[in-house]
Formats: structure tokens, C-alpha cells, sequence
């Protein structure tokens, strides 16, 4: 295997995590006519980290791969990522209305790392719609390479044949893995801050490659949701609280609502 | 009682219904998340055989098997498995899974079963279900999406169930007179291919701990500093017996550790009393707390959005408010 890393970074077109969601009439889903859609927060620190680790390390990165699953509208996140400095990018068109589900697109993602021939795959620890935070360790499983998740920092030591060590966000703390390359990471939100695209390198991301597929040209014919949504429905809201003046009606009120 | 009915129904048209539940120990006996799990995994179907990992696995085990529901008790101590490293762990899960044939695996939604989880849905072909808030049925779940803004009921097409458990969803199950046999795992398997476990760093702290604290007091970005952070809300903490937690802007700032972060990407709690220092209440935020029995908020902007949630609120200087309310508690 080649020396230099070649980084695979899966992002994920989601509703902006400044919106708050309406469920649709139905109670089958979610609103998504005329509501802003964002690259998935925790899907950008990982673009980030894979730029930051070029730049560090100027002849460690051979590649840096951007793949998106979804509707055609999720080319807009690829251009982003472009801009943002990844060198080419797919885009696996899904037509179900559906979101696909962390282990469909696992299994896709695995079809684009052996394409790829990515030896790193770094990708957000959840998306924040379906909140799962599994598409890494079910990548990681399909593949039987090492995963880390929760990243907060990421070393790669090229001395010792691209030696990386990882430290985690844990219960109660943190702690740091260190593992041999292929590997993948997830990213918690610690990790970095990501950056801006300028608006010079959005034009400059109109001219890279953005390379369209359907799940038939990575050979697997059929998206198939194995759990399926009954319902959805809005939590139960929370009676109306009572303002007080000061403190005394404070603990007052607390003890009324034997709270204390 | 028609649950009951459906119950029995359900098991007798299968071989049997077995969940396999993933235990972990902390220095006093079983986390208080898996006792949470162990009470899910009983509202699933009897019986619940826990599996506990690692060197020190017998006094973990011990103290499973006294606990209320847990029918047999798995050890596979080994100091190969300490750490619970999901590349470690998954291969082993999967074979027990598969050679005793249990319908059901449950793991607490903690940052060890995030991880084991997803890699064994993986091993199994199975599509894991996460974070778990209500058992409506043994193939049929509720869980909080978009931040808790919306809860999806989910039924699996899978013949192996796997979920995490939200913990603050389920009471912990009762440790006391319970005695479950508890039996070694004698087979292992190589994944042959993990990340090695180098050092860790855990926080120290006398106060209960944040998932599971029955009170939690917890600060914000109006608390301005690190040195405020630690003057106005420790004693606070200290004298109500509550766990600290804290906004994503207070451990972006530096105010305290990250494992104190209480919402969407960090700690979901549901005590008794929480109390809101200086936080503003953002979607992220609120997603960790809003099942809190009774939400306090102190803020200077009476505009925040935390009153939307609060069953109190008072608006003021928290740095004049909380000194007169730790004294006067």
C-alpha cells in the first residue's frame, strides 16, 4: 500500500441545525419544502480535519475524496466541500424519499473507499436529523479495519509509517488510541473549527470533479430500509413555567414544587 | 394485561425470545446506564442474560448478578477485552449472539456502546436502533430525532434486534436480593485488526455523576469565565448534592471539561431539578435536558429562549442571584 494517505470524506446534506423541524401533516416525516439544507456540522469538522492534516503535513495527503449519498440537490454540499479544498468528489444519487440508513450507506461508502483505494476515512460522529451515530463504526466493521470515534485529536506520525493516535471524547474524560493505517475516525465536535469558502475557491470548485453515480454502478441494486417509521410525532411539550422576582419566590416555588 | 397476552403470544411463536444485554462496571459496582438498560431489556421479554468485559470482570459480575431481572450472568475476563474496544468486543458479541441464539442485544447508549454497537450491526448485517426511549413492542421502538424536536416509532425488519438505550429514559433496575448463576466465557475471536489502547484521563470528581445525578446544576456562556464558572456554580452544586454540567459555549471556553456537556452532542440527562446558570437554551442544549422534572433557569435576558422550557424562571445578575441562592438554601 501506498506511503500517502488518501482520505475519504463522507458528508451529508441536512436541514440547518439553526432550524427548528416541523413534522409534516401526515406524521410520516419531516417539512423539508422551502427549509434551508447545510452540510452536516459534524460532517464539515471532518472535511476540515482531512484539509488540516494536508497542510500540516505537506506531503503526507495524496487525495482528498469527498462522497455524498442523496438526492441530486446533495451536489450542493460537494461543491462546498470542493471549495472548502477536497480534490474530487461522488455523489450517489438515491430517488427513495426516504433517508437511507447508516448500514445502506456503510455498505455504500465501503463500494467508494475500494474505488477510492482510501486508506482513511474520516466522518462525522452523527448527522443531526437522524441522529444515529453509527455510519462510521458499521463502515469500520464491513471493512475489519480499526475505528476511533469521537476524535478531539488527530496525529498522524510519518516516521513510524503513518502511525496515528487518536484522542477520544469518553465518558468521564477522554483517551487516546493509536492504530496503524487503514483506519476510521469519527469526529466530535472539539476536533477543529472549520473554515469559510472564499468566493474565489467557489468558483474554483466549479471546474473540479464531481462524479455522479447511482447505486446500480457500484452494484448494489436496492436501497432496502430494514426499520420502518410508524410514526412520527412531536415530543410532549412542557406546561408554561412561572417567572419570579428574586430569590426568595425562587426557593419559595421550589419547595412548592418539592424540587427541594 | 393485553400486552401481556401479546407477550406470550409473541414468545411461544418463536423458539424463545432472549435478550443479551451489554453490562459496564465502574468502581462501585455496575453503571448506573446498563442497571437503565437492564431495565429496558427486561420490558422487552424474560429472560435477560447480561455479558460483562474485561480483567476485572467478576466483581462486575457480581454484582450483575444480584441485580433484579438479570437471569444469567456472562464473564469474559480477559484484560485482551478491558477498555471494551469495539473491534475486540463486536466478534465475540456476534458468535455468542449467533451460537446461543438471542433475539435481542441492548446496550446503554454510552460512549462505549456507541461504539460496540454499529461495528456489531456490521458482523451481523443487522441495522442497529439507537438511543431507544420506550419499548412498544419486541420489535417496535420510540426514539428522539433532530435533537429530541421529534420522536420516531420504528419497527425493525431484522431478525436479531440490536438498540442502545437512552439511560435517562428507563429507571435503573434494582440491585438487591436477585442470584444469577454467572458463567465464564470460555471462547474467543480475533478480529486481528484493532486500535490499540494507549492511556487515558478521567475526570475526578467527589459529586454524583452527570447521566445519573438526581440534580444538576449547569452553566453557560453568561457565566463569562472560568474562575466565575468555579466561584458561583461548585458551591451551588455542592450544597444542593448535585452533578455540574455545562452549556457547549462554556466548555468551548474553557469554563470546565468537555465531559460535562450537557445536550444533542454530549450528556442527555433527565433529573429531578435542573438548574439553568447563564445558558441560553439552544436547540443543541435543550435536546440534552428537556425531560428534566423541573427546569430552573436564571438569566439576565428575559428573552431567553431556556423560559420556554423552565418551570421557573428568574431574571436577573447571576452574579448577585446565585451567591444569595447558595445561601439561602
Amino acid at each position: 500500500m501506498s506511503s500517502k494517505l488518501r482520505i475519504l470524506v463522507p458528508v451529508k446534506r441536512v436541514i440547518d441545525f439553526a432550524i427548528k423541524p416541523r413534522i409534516n401533516k401526515t406524521g410520516t416525516g419531516i417539512e423539508t419544502k422551502g427549509v434551508k439544507f447545510s452540510i452536516n456540522p459534524f460532517c464539515d469538522i471532518a472535511l476540515e480535519e482531512s484539509l488540516r492534516l494536508r497542510e500540516n503535513n505537506q506531503d503526507l495527503v495524496e487525495n482528498i475524496h469527498a462522497v455524498s449519498i442523496g438526492p441530486l440537490k446533495s451536489q450542493d454540499i460537494l461543491r462546498t466541500a470542493l471549495a472548502k479544498g477536497a480534490d474530487n468528489s461522488t455523489l450517489i444519487e438515491t430517488t427513495t424519499d426516504n433517508d437511507v440508513e447508516p448500514l445502506q450507506v456503510a455498505k455504500l461508502i465501503k463500494k467508494i473507499v475500494e474505488k477510492e483505494k482510501s486508506n482513511l476515512v474520516i466522518l462525522g460522529k452523527q448527522s443531526i436529523d437522524d441522529d444515529f451515530n453509527q455510519t462510521g463504526q458499521i463502515l469500520a466493521g464491513l471493512l475489519n479495519w480499526p475505528q476511533a470515534t469521537n476524535a478531539s485529536k488527530i496525529e498522524i506520525n510519518p516516521d513510524q509509517n503513518n502511525e496515528v493516535f487518536v484522542t477520544r471524547e469518553i465518558d468521564g474524560g477522554e483517551d487516546i488510541l493509536k492504530s496503524k493505517l487503514p483506519m476510521i475516525i469519527t469526529t466530535d465536535l472539539r476536533l477543529n473549527e472549520p473554515r469559510y469558502a472564499s468566493l474565489q475557491n467557489i468558483m474554483k470548485a466549479k471546474k473540479k470533479p464531481l462524479n455522479k453515480l447511482k447505486p446500480q454502478d457500484l452494484g448494489i441494486d436496492k436501497i432496502e430500509n430494514k426499520l420502518e417509521i410508524l410514526k412520527i410525532e412531536e415530543p410532549p411539550s412542557r406546561q408554561a413555567g412561572v417567572k419570579v422576582e428574586n430569590v426568595d419566590q425562587l426557593i419559595e416555588k421550589l419547595k412548592e414544587l418539592k424540587a427541594i | 394485561m393485553a400486552s401481556y397476552i401479546a407477550k406470550r403470544l409473541f414468545s411461544r411463536s418463536r423458539v424463545r425470545l432472549d435478550t443479551l444485554a451489554l453490562v459496564e462496571g465502574v468502581s462501585n459496582g455496575v453503571s448506573p446506564a446498563s442497571l437503565s438498560t437492564i431495565t429496558a431489556a427486561t420490558e422487552i421479554g424474560e429472560p435477560v442474560t447480561a455479558i460483562v468485559f474485561g480483567s476485572n470482570g467478576d466483581s462486575v459480575a457480581e454484582a450483575v448478578a444480584k441485580t433484579e431481572g438479570v437471569s444469567k450472568v456472562l464473564v469474559a475476563k480477559d484484560g485482551e477485552y478491558d477498555h471494551c474496544l469495539a473491534e475486540k468486543v463486536s466478534p465475540l458479541l456476534k458468535k455468542i449472539i449467533e451460537d446461543q441464539k438471542f433475539t435481542h442485544f441492548l446496550t446503554a447508549g454510552s460512549s462505549i456502546g456507541k461504539s460496540v454497537l454499529p461495528r456489531l450491526g456490521a458482523l451481523l448485517d443487522v441495522q442497529p436502533v439507537s438511543e431507544i426511549i420506550k419499548v412498544v413492542d419486541p420489535t417496535t421502538f420510540v426514539r428522539p430525532i433532530y435533537a429530541g424536536n421529534a420522536l420516531a416509532t420504528v419497527k425493525s425488519k431484522d431478525s436479531i434486534i440490536l438498540a442502545s438505550v437512552r439511560a435517562s429514559a428507563f429507571p435503573p433496575a434494582e440491585v438487591g436480593g436477585a442470584t444469577a448463576p454467572v458463567e465464564q466465557v470460555t471462547e474467543s475471536v480475533e478480529s486481528g485488526n484493532s486500535a490499540e489502547f494507549v492511556s487515558e484521563q478521567i475526570v475526578k470528581s467527589e459529586r454524583p455523576e452527570l447521566g445519573s445525578a438526581t440534580r444538576v446544576v449547569s452553566g453557560g456562556r453568561g457565566l463569562k469565565n472560568k474562575e466565575t464558572f468555579d466561584q458561583l456554580i461548585d458551591p451551588l452544586a455542592t450544597k444542593l448534592n448535585a452533578a455540574i454540567g455545562a452549556s457547549r459555549a462554556a466548555v468551548d471556553s474553557g469554563f470546565c471539561d468537555n465531559s460535562l456537556q450537557v445536550g444533542q452532542t454530549g450528556k442527555i440527562v433527565a433529573p429531578d431539578l435542573y438548574i439553568a446558570v447563564g445558558i441560553s437554551g439552544a436547540i443543541q442544549h435543550l435536546a440534552g435536558m428537556k425531560d428534566s422534572k423541573v427546569i430552573v433557569a436564571i438569566n439576565k435576558d428575559a428573552d431567553a429562549p431556556i423560559f420556554n422550557v423552565a418551570d421557573v424562571g428568574l431574571v436577573g445578575d447571576l452574579n448577585e442571584v446565585i451567591p444569595e441562592l447558595t445561601k439561602k438554601l
